[in-house]
């Protein structure tokens, strides 16, 4: 039997203490077209990245035709044929598909003449192997977006390419784009290439896989041939953890309708047609899938993406915030995702990123008060126990769930009616984590409606009082709190709740 | 401390600098030549802190030179016309306000970048100056050199209100929000978005402060000489950007104060009456300037490095 094309066993790999992988096997086989599934943070861009040759794993062994590579760098996965398309295309928009394709396919060399011939006719040869009809000549801005995609595959395909890596392909095609790219991959599955396809699509998966992994927190629940499974029981795989954590109870019950949503648009950001109402006093949960629209949602309440039809209410007024000093104006808080980069300023102490969004209400005439300030910010630093060496020390000079404290402190500080979450646990250790957990909760009970964005499922279960669930940039359905977690999956991939099973 | 340690060690470099001149060449610490290196430099005091405060907000403005040769020639034409001294000074700062706000329109309202914007003004503001002068200087008024007071008081009066700007410039750094807002937008213009403040609008402000002090100083500038050149002001961006830089201002933005500044202006300004008093050849004067910069900016580099 012919050893397999791409063989990994026991990979595991960990970032700043995280375990993304924990021992993941996964084979792919010469002519197979091997879906990877999992959701958002199972591991599986890590795993892309482990067969690149872009991350080096901790442990575990890579083979190529059962020969084993000892560290693979991305120049040799690239001479190994192991080529990766990612969702956005990375092509030189200036120039065109005839350049961009003899940019990866020529050797670089500063001095070497071009021979523009051969190099159109190359590209000629390759786009009609994957059966693509795009003019060598169009510069690649002129193309649409699987059109640019196309040429991503050409140009794998020239380079000889055998392990193809597509990384939700699809995300951005319409269902004739797909199709025309469905052709391409069985066309080179029939050449004799392997394809690790990722998406979230289950019916994608079905249509074209032959064998289906799915993770689950850096493992590999299980590999199966697609027409020995089902797509209730691929959910399950999922999602099939317990609740490992403890969450705190939920309150009693939430007063009246604080925020409400009526068919919300802001099509910049693509959110369409979103309705729903937060309680004061609700932990109001949205999920969905990366790209679902959550953050969008967060960003259009946020007056940060102009709304442009439909209405929301809070307490009874209507708002159409411009920006968030309008948004903040009107009571509401927005945590961002990220806080690295946008939540706090790093180079600024404690204090000042914590008074930051209040400056008017406490800085009247605009004079700093520095003692109120470092008053104010000390008392939030004992109510949510952030630790740091002092009001004064810079923010990046803590923790991260440290620093995501500091951030929510800033948007405790403006005593908001509704406070938006966006991650808010995210690369935060699981102390930290167990802490803005109780946090959340206690905001809640003081009368706050919170709106927590979390790709974590557990705990967008766990916390909630209600789960929206974004598909598409619509808020697609929602549920009760403490789902179970198929059911919250299953709305978040479009696919009717898979019935409980026993077992 | 260890916050200041960059301001404090360009104040120390200044302090050893000043020492050593004090044990070299004591003839250095003479009333009049002090009195007149204080004069020459007021004007562009006020400019590196304008100019620090545009770099405090992560962007950069390189026209500063020619709109003080702008500002000075036509309030130096308004005051030939005839217009009184106590409307030619306000007029002068007015106009160098509005070259700002063309600046910061153009960076703050429409998103170009700054150095591309104002190499752009500083080269059409120049050649503007050139068609209407035809390098031909501005006679002035009697009455408007030294405000028509003896020479000494005039010099007075310039230190001081250049010396009362500063100070006020670095309270309202340290004690205004909208100094704060500078530095939160330097450091992180989307953070500062997100907490509610309004970018755009603070740079705008910025570029604006820095044109209004260009024109003060053109002003301040003018009233010391019976004349007026159309190519004054030539250079100054880079004087008042090395200013800046070496009094540890950051920049890539969020980072410096207005004290560091001060020294920094100072040490550079030193360099050259030090070198006559010392009998050394004026030739190295820029070398050593030249010197200096680079070396405050390796020290940022490393600070940079050192904080990962």
């Amino acid at each position: 039997m012919t050893p397999p094309l791409l063989e990994l066993k026991g990979i595991a790999k960990a970032y700043a203490g995280v375990q993304a992988l924990k021992g993941v096997d996964f084979t792919l086989h010469s002519g197979e077209v091997h879906a990877l599934l999992g959701e958002n943070g199972a591991g599986k861009s890590t795993l892309i990245r482990v067969v690149t040759g872009a991350h080096q794993p901790d442990a575990g062994s890579i083979s190529i035709d059962g020969r084993a590579l000892h560290y693979l760098t991305p120049r040799q996965a690239h001479a190994l044929g192991i080529a990766c398309i990612y969702q956005q295309p990375a092509l030189f928009p200036e120039l065109t598909v005839a350049e961009n394709i003899g940019l990866r396919l020529e050797p670089a060399t500063a001095l070497r003449r071009i021979a523009w011939k051969r190099r159109r006719q190359r590209a000629r040869d390759l786009l009609s192997r994957i059966g693509a009809s795009i003019d060598p000549e169009s510069e690649v801005r002129e193309l649409s977006m699987p059109e640019q995609q196309l040429v991503e595959i050409a140009c794998t395909v020239g380079a000889g390419a055998r392990v193809i890596v597509m990384d939700e392909p699809t995300a951005s095609l319409t269902r004739n784009e797909q199709e025309v790219l469905f052709t391409v991959v069985r066309e080179l599955r029939s050449q004799g290439a392997g394809i690790i396809y990722i998406s979230h699509r289950l019916e994608e998966i079905f249509a074209l896989a032959d064998r289906v992994t799915v993770l689950r927190d850096g493992s590999s629940v299980g590999s199966t041939g697609v027409t020995e499974t089902d797509e209730a029981r691929l959910i399950r795989m999922m999602v099939g953890r317990e609740l490992s954590q403890v969450y705190p109870e939920a309150a009693d019950s939430p007063g009246d309708a604080l925020l409400s949503i009526r068919e919300l648009h802001a099509p910049s950001v693509g959110i369409r047609n979103v309705s729903f109402e937060v309680r004061s006093g609700e932990v109001f949960g949205l999920s969905g899938l990366v790209g679902a629209g959550r953050t969008e949602l967060a960003h259009a309440l946020f007056g940060l993406a102009p709304i442009t039809g439909g209405t929301v209410t809070l307490r009874g007024k209507e708002i159409r915030p411009r920006n968030p000093a309008e948004a903040i104006a009107e009571g509401i808080a927005y945590v961002p995702e990220d806080r690295r980069r946008h939540g706090i300023i790093g180079e600024m102490p404690v204090a000042q990123n914590v008074t930051m969004a209040i400056h008017r209400r406490i800085f009247p005439a605009s004079l700093l008060q520095l003692r109120k300030e470092d008053r104010l910010s000390r008392q939030y630093i004992d109510e949510l126990s952030i630790r740091c060496a002092g009001s004064w020390a810079p923010a990046s000079s803590l923790s991260g769930g440290n620093q995501q404290k500091v951030s929510v402190a800033r948007w405790l500080a403006t005593k908001p009616r509704l406070l938006i979450l966006d991650e808010p646990t995210q690369g935060v250790d699981i102390g930290a984590k167990v802490e803005i957990h109780r946090l959340i909760r206690s905001l809640a009970s003081q009368g706050i409606a919170v709106l927590l964005i979390s790709s974590d499922l557990p705990e967008v279960i766990g916390m909630s009082d209600r789960i929206g669930v974004m598909r598409g940039g619509t808020l697609a359905e929602i549920l009760p709190g403490r789902s179970e977690a198929p059911a919250v999956m299953a709305a978040a991939l479009g696919q009717p709740a898979p019935k409980a099973e026993s077992g | 401390m260890k916050r200041y340690f960059r301001e404090l060690s360009v104040t120390a470099a200044l302090l050893l600098v000043l020492g050593g001149l004090a044990v070299a060449a004591p003839s250095f610490f003479q009333a009049q030549p002090l009195l007149s290196l204080a004069t020459r430099e007021a004007p562009t005091l006020l400019v590196a802190c304008g100019i620090a405060l545009v770099i405090i907000g992560r962007q950069i403005d390189i026209s500063v030179g020619s709109q003080f040769g702008l500002c000075g020639v036509c309030a130096g034409m308004l005051a030939a016309s005839g217009w009184h001294p106590v409307l030619v000074l306000p007029a002068g700062v007015a106009i160098g306000a509005l070259l700002g706000a063309f600046n910061g329109l153009l960076v703050a309202g429409l998103g170009l970048p700054s150095i591309v914007v104002t190499l752009g003004t500083m080269v059409t503001w120049r050649e503007g100056l050139r068609w209407i002068r035809q390098g031909q200087f501005v006679d002035l008024p009697r009455d408007l050199q030294w405000f028509g007071l003896p020479q000494a008081a005039g010099q007075a009066i310039l230190i001081a209100t250049a010396l009362a700007i500063f100070a006020l410039l670095a309270l309202a750094m340290r004690g205004l929000a909208g100094g704060r807002h500078v530095y939160a937008v330097g450091a992180d213009a989307e953070a500062a978005r997100l907490a509610g403040l309004r970018p755009s609008w603070v740079t705008f402000k910025t570029f604006v402060i820095l044109g209004a002090l260009t024109g003060l100083a053109a002003m301040m500038n003018m009233v010391q000489s019976p004349q007026v050149d159309p190519k004054s002001g030539t250079g100054l961006e880079l004087k008042a950007i090395a200013a800046v830089v070496v009094g540890g201002v950051a920049i890539t933005g969020g980072r410096g104060n207005l004290a560091g500044v001060f020294s920094g202006l100072l040490l550079l300004a030193c360099i050259s009456p030090a070198l006559i008093h010392l009998r050394i050849e004026a030739y190295w004067e820029k070398a050593i300037q030249g010197g200096i910069i680079l070396l405050a900016v390796i020290a940022d580099g490393f600070r940079r490095h050192g904080k990962g």
